[in-house]
């Protein structure tokens, strides 16, 4: 998808230098991304996989021409980081942390108003095109091109999703993890329109859970503005209420909050849906045949 | 994280919001000597544990003399409060807190929470005080007022008095709303709070507004940058075991189901309990093993899930990116060895390494089923822990 991650993108990692941004860097360039260099402030100058290493994003910008960013920086230095990616102009950020402060994000979205970038994330694996590239922390391999495009806000089940995909032939355009936090730089719907205009995706999942009203505002906006079918699942039908289901965002503190309360709506609203999570692959290829 | 409503009041009474006098005691002794202190007529004892609907369940009671405030103290204290949300097994009452009763005119109610659509900080109010804002939210959508903040500036005044106005707090009331709720955005702020609430928020008989309860959580994540926050924690509020698997890096949260589940991810870890129940069978917890996920962990992992007795089988349903399947079979083996178990286990693993870690637990003696996919895990699991129940009751009946 050509928003986010395509082949004309040119990857920086912040946190260049640290044990997981090296691996999953090390990761990315294999499968052919286009990585450009790292930040590392204090380690400017050095030279890490064979990139430049830089002090400042605003360098490593300047030098390199890079437009995407991978942010591995530890939750509390995250929001510097976000910030000061937004300052230096790069358009894609993805912030892969789990555990920054709410508040911190709450700025952090404060700050990036009235500029072009989009944050992914926190708590997310990250974007994946396959066949272009990734900055993430997904493991590549399940992954296989194809025309369908993935949002989600866990992980894992993100992998699910696509290796009942795969098993029934089908291969992803792009697949974005939103995150699990209940703060997000980029939400369903924004996701949604980029695949709505993307000339490569034929279809969309969204696998969704509870808390929060992102998955019902996102089927909304589809009804209004997709003409691709949207295909939902939310996840937790089981929980209880009151409680965080790992992730900080997956709390039920309203009967709107509830796994069964949107995916209600979003049948309503004539979407595909998907209550039984082992029926994830199956919905997708009925779904592109009708 | 919680806190009880002593510590949120203590908490306020620091940014400028007026509350009662009171204090919390552990004994109906010291209740009736801080009753002396703080002296009046009449006094509220109120049960400090960490959940709503205390007044319903009998855990707020009112004393009209000193005699009075140390019986309703005795009996509130040690005794097993049950609300809408403690369960049925109740929650034993620790402490109470003993505050001087108050002449209510009228009830508000204030609060703040994250607004997840707007992605800011945002002030509600209502009238309607004393009662639970869901409901007037549900009920009566107009009768809440809610002001959207900016984090660049904070909470204006003029935003206070929009507010207050709206809610009907006028004349010499005004100024006092406007301190109130500037006081209630600092303490939020400052202090890293998920949401703070007064409700109700009362005109008494002088005229005064008064905080009469108050409620905060705060930001897990944010506790290594708030020390004197941390400290407010009351493990004796957390179950045992939902502690230890913190400790642990493990998430973990207890439901009231048989089929204990050990899973890498919130997400898979939450869509495995759906499978579960789609399949007719309960999920005995949530618990996610997270990334990067050693046999230690893993090893863990079981002893929490066994700690509950309720516990017939467990499913381990793992899709590994950054974790690998043969780590996660080796910690498998590690604690059906260390640990005894002899239940069935269901295990399903895909993703990074499978082949591996299928290859140890085919190789080692323990008779595990191994699922193909999600669905195959989840109807494996009911069916073994119907067979289990179905084993049970037959063998009562030959005993009787």
């Amino acid at each position: 998808m050509s928003v986010l991650l395509n082949k004309d993108s040119r990857v920086i990692f912040q946190g260049f230098t640290g044990q997981h941004a090296t691996f999953h860097a090390e990761e990315a360039m294999k499968i052919g991304t286009k990585v450009t260099g790292g930040v590392t402030p204090g380690k400017g100058g050095t030279q890490h996989l064979g990139l430049p290493v830089f002090d400042t994003v605003e360098e490593a910008v300047r030098e390199t021409g890079a437009d995407v960013s991978g942010i591995f920086a530890p939750p509390p230095f995250a929001a510097d980081a976000i910030m000061e990616a937004i300052d230096a102009g790069i358009k894609t950020i993805v912030v892969i942390a789990d555990g920054i402060p709410v508040q911190d994000m709450v700025r952090v979205e404060r700050y990036r108003l009235g500029t072009n970038s989009i944050i992914i994330g926190p708590n997310t694996p990250g974007i994946i095109t396959p066949g272009v590239g990734k900055v993430g922390i997904m493991p590549s391999h399940i992954y296989t091109p194809g025309r369908i495009g993935i949002v989600s806000r866990s992980g894992t089940l993100n992998y699910e999703a696509v290796a009942q995909m795969s098993e029934l032939g089908l291969g992803q355009s792009s697949s974005i993890g939103i995150g699990g936090d209940p703060v997000n730089g980029t939400d369903f719907a924004t996701v949604l329109k980029a695949f709505e205009d993307d000339p490569d995706t034929d279809a969309v999942l969204m696998i969704g859970e509870i808390g929060g009203p992102q998955e019902v505002d996102a089927a909304r906006w589809a009804k209004k503005n997709m003409r691709k079918p949207l295909i939902c699942y939310v996840a937790g039908l089981s929980a209880p209420p009151g409680r965080r289901m790992g992730h900080a965002g997956a709390i039920i503190t309203s009967e709107s909050d509830t796994a069964t309360a949107k995916i209600d709506t979003i049948e309503a609203l004539g979407m595909f849906v998907v209550r039984n999570p082992a029926d994830i692959g199956a919905t997708v290829l009925r779904a592109i045949k009708s | 994280m919680n806190i009880h409503e002593y510590q949120t009041k203590d908490l306020l009474k620091h940014y400028g919001v007026p509350v009662p006098p009171g204090r919390v005691v552990h004994t109906d002794a010291q209740a009736a000597t801080v009753a002396e202190e703080i002296g009046g007529s009449r006094w509220v004892v109120k049960a400090q544990i960490h959940s709503g609907g205390r007044g319903k369940a009998g855990g707020v009671r009112v004393g009209n003399s000193i005699d009075e405030v140390r019986v309703i103290a005795d009996e509130i204290i040690g005794s097993l409060l049950v609300t809408h949300q403690t369960g049925a097994e109740g929650r034993l009452v620790r402490r109470v807190l003993v505050e001087q009763a108050s002449n209510i005119v009228r009830e508000y109610y204030i609060g703040l929470v994250i607004d997840r659509a707007t992605r800011r900080i945002t002030l509600v109010a209502s009238a309607e005080g004393g009662v639970d804002i869901e409901v007037v939210a549900k009920q009566t959508p107009e009768r809440i007022i809610r002001e959207i903040i900016d984090p660049a500036v904070g909470l204006l005044d003029f935003q206070c008095r929009k507010v207050a106005y709206k809610v009907g707090l006028k004349g010499a009331l005004l100024p006092q709303a406007v301190k109130i709720m500037k006081g209630l955005y600092r303490c939020m702020r400052d202090n890293d709070a998920m949401m703070a609430e007064i409700n109700p928020l009362a005109i008494v008989d002088n005229g005064q507004l008064l905080a009469l309860d108050a409620k905060m959580s705060f930001d897990d994540n944010a506790l290594y940058r708030r020390p004197t926050i941390s400290e407010l924690r009351d493990f004796d509020e957390e179950d045992p075991k939902e502690v230890e698997a913190t400790g642990h890096g493990l998430n973990y949260i207890a439901l009231d189901g048989d089929v204990g589940c050990i899973v890498n991810g919130a997400g898979l870890a939450m869509a495995t309990m759906d499978a579960i129940t789609l399949h007719g069978g309960r999920p005995a917890n949530f618990l996610d093993v997270g990334g990067g996920a050693t046999p230690e962990k893993v090893a863990n992992a079981f002893h929490i899930v066994l700690q509950d007795p309720a516990v017939k089988i467990i499913l381990i349903n793992i899709f590994a990116g950054i974790n690998r399947c043969d780590w996660i079979a080796t910690g498998i083996i590690q604690a059906m060895r260390d640990q005894n178990i002899t239940m069935p286990i269901i295990v399903r693993l895909a993703g990074t390494n499978v082949d591996e870690g299928r290859a140890i637990l085919s190789a080692s003696k323990f008779p595990f089923i191994i699922a193909s996919n999600l669905n195959d895990a989840a109807a494996k699991a009911v069916t073994e822990v119907n067979n289990i129940v179905k084993k049970v009751v037959p063998l009562k009946k030959e005993h009787s």
